[in-house]
């Protein structure tokens, strides 16, 4: 059982965003970056699919410029077997279909028996990388994935659909698919795995040597938006703030 | 037809973010056109008879009774290579989330998805956990476009007339590589939260289980029905069936009145089309403020049983 997990590093919610003077994104020197956390349930299910079968290999991929490695590596600690780092040159790449076929290009020289991925990333949050690279290598899909059984070379899989209802399908392997957050609970790593994921390989592929480089879609500005609602700020003791809700109630939006 | 939305069924019907979908592409300006897939398709397409549309196409097919990726993905792409639109729009659900990135990958064209607006700039979409917003645009011949839910007001359709004309796909057993079961819920309970006219929702400022019945208190004293986010339902304090957000239900209710919910973008996703909102929460930077129309600085802890005993007398 081979699995690839895509891992994307993303600045940490509670980060500092700065707009760049220079280019469409963040000016990324104060930033602080963390592993994508919908990624990490989706290597703590790779974990947990190798150690139920006792076998296997976990494979770490991310993209991005050299600071990514700290992802790999940090996937590396929690138990994958090594990493394949996609290189960039500096800036970030946004366009999803781009981004799939870079990993598409890297993943189609192994043989992997599935790729797991997060639901989608907290930066651009496009949310459709594993399913374009799915469809790219010709394998069944699947997205929101709650759980996971592996059966000889078939996957059964409990889906989130909307508003409280689920499904269970099965398809065989290999396949892509994308795992719905707080399915599991990722681990941390040990001592004994940080020391030891120092040993592991890390194989760098340049990005732009990929494909042709033609750019589907951009992000053209990033920027503060400007909420136009009129809100109306109750700022004062209890007594005097309940009773103002009380009028609202009976008199604005009349439902009492 | 310059622009073919993609239709979806919930429980029977046309779905919400589907109709909002078709609103969306008609302030894109030119012809449009809808499509209705499976069973129902001409259910859904009678819904939408009396709406300014250029044609609804419908198509059936016996491995289409029940939404696969691969079927969908496979007929939507033979109804775009067949009609050529300009831009496929769809709402922004979990199943488009599921099988048009598969179209985006067979047609090699741009799929930009969660548009929130449109502007002169381009697509605008929330990025970096939605404190940012980002333009986004293509020069892409043909694209893909999904609006998140509430971009536009289902309400605002063009009234009109439209033609249904039934087309025909190939579709083999070959193609469905998928085996589905029956879809289930794992606690539906009889409440009804899509359709309730007022909702009181709790959020982690709640604190604890035991406050929990605050909620359910206030929700009696006003005729409310109860909801939650995330966080409070994975503690257990509150059922499944009762979440708010991108995993859970999507509400639209004249009244929204929030206790202690801080906004994250997955709760904001699911209610922002409510009429109105009060939120109540001690953090005056609280996200679920910037949508808010009444914006109560405070404990709830301190305020709900005081406007509890208010309502009561």
């Amino acid at each position: 059982m081979k699995i690839a997990v895509l891992v994307k590093q993303v600045p940490g919610s509670e980060s500092v965003l700065p707009i760049s003077e220079g280019r469409p994104w963040i000016n990324e020197e104060p930033v602080t970056f963390v592993m994508n956390p919908p990624d990490n349930f989706a290597l703590e299910e790779a974990l947990l699919i190798k150690e139920r079968k006792e076998e296997g290999e976990v494979v770490v991929v991310s993209m991005g410029p050299n600071r990514v490695q700290k992802v790999i590596r940090e996937g590396l600690a929690k138990g994958a077997d090594r990493g394949i780092h996609i290189e960039e040159d500096g800036s970030i790449e946004t366009d999803p279909l781009l981004i799939a076929k870079r990993f598409a290009a890297v993943l189609k020289e192994e043989d992997f028996d599935l790729i797991l991925t997060g639901l989608q990333s907290d930066d651009t949050g496009m949310g459709q990388t594993g399913v374009l690279i799915g469809e790219m290598l010709g394998m069944p899909t699947a997205t929101l994935a709650i759980e996971t059984d592996i059966q000889d070379d078939r996957i059964r899989l409990k889906r989130e659909l909307e508003s409280g209802w689920f499904q269970w399908i099965q398809f065989p392997l290999p396949a892509s698919v994308s795992i719905q957050s707080g399915l599991n609970t990722p681990r941390y790593p040990s001592l004994k795995g940080i020391m030891g994921a120092k040993k592991k390989e890390i194989k760098t592929v340049l990005g732009s040597e990929l494909d042709n480089g033609r750019r589907s879609q951009s992000i053209d500005k990033i920027y503060v938006s400007q909420t136009s609602k009129q809100t109306e700020v109750i700022d004062s003791d209890v007594d005097v703030a309940v009773q103002r809700i009380v009028e609202i109630l009976r008199s604005e939006i009349k439902v009492i | 037809m310059d622009i073919l939305v993609i239709l979806e069924e919930s429980q029977g019907s046309l779905h919400r973010l589907s109709r909002e979908a078709i609103v969306g592409a008609q302030k894109l300006g030119g012809s449009v056109a809808a499509l209705a897939i499976g069973e129902n398709a001409d259910a859904l397409a009678s819904e939408l008879s009396s709406y300014e549309l250029e044609e609804i196409l419908t198509t059936k097919h016996e491995l289409l009774s029940s939404y696969s990726s691969d079927g969908y993905s496979e007929v939507v792409t033979q109804v775009i290579n067949s009609t050529s639109p300009t831009t496929i729009v769809v709402g922004h659900t979990y199943q488009t989330r599921d099988f048009m990135p598969r179209v985006s990958a067979r047609l090699d064209i741009p799929f930009i998805p969660d548009i929130i607006s449109l502007s002169d700039e381009g697509f605008v979409k929330q990025v970096l956990n939605a404190k940012l917003n980002a333009s986004v645009s293509s020069s892409s011949e043909q694209m893909i476009l999904s609006f998140q839910s509430a971009a536009f007001n289902d309400e605002e359709m063009k009234a009109g007339s439209s033609s249904i004309r039934a087309i025909d796909i190939e579709l083999d057993s070959s193609d469905v590589r998928s085996v589905s079961e029956e879809p289930f819920q794992e606690a539906a309970g009889d409440v009804d939260l899509e359709n309730a006219e007022l909702l009181v929702s709790v959020g982690r400022g709640i604190e604890k289980e035991e406050n929990v019945h605050l909620a359910f208190d206030l929700a009696e004293a006003m005729g409310a029905e109860v909801s939650a986010s995330r966080p409070v339902v994975d503690s257990g304090w509150v059922d499944a069936f009762r979440q708010v957000g991108s995993s859970g239900h999507n509400v639209a209710p004249k009244l929204y009145f929030s206790l202690g919910v801080s906004g994250a973008i997955q709760h904001v996703v699911g209610m922002k089309g409510s009429k109105n909102i009060i939120a109540i929460n001690k953090d005056p930077e609280a996200p679920i403020f910037e949508l808010a129309d009444y914006a109560v600085i405070g404990n709830v802890l301190e305020i709900v049983p005081k406007l509890i005993e208010a309502l009561n007398n």
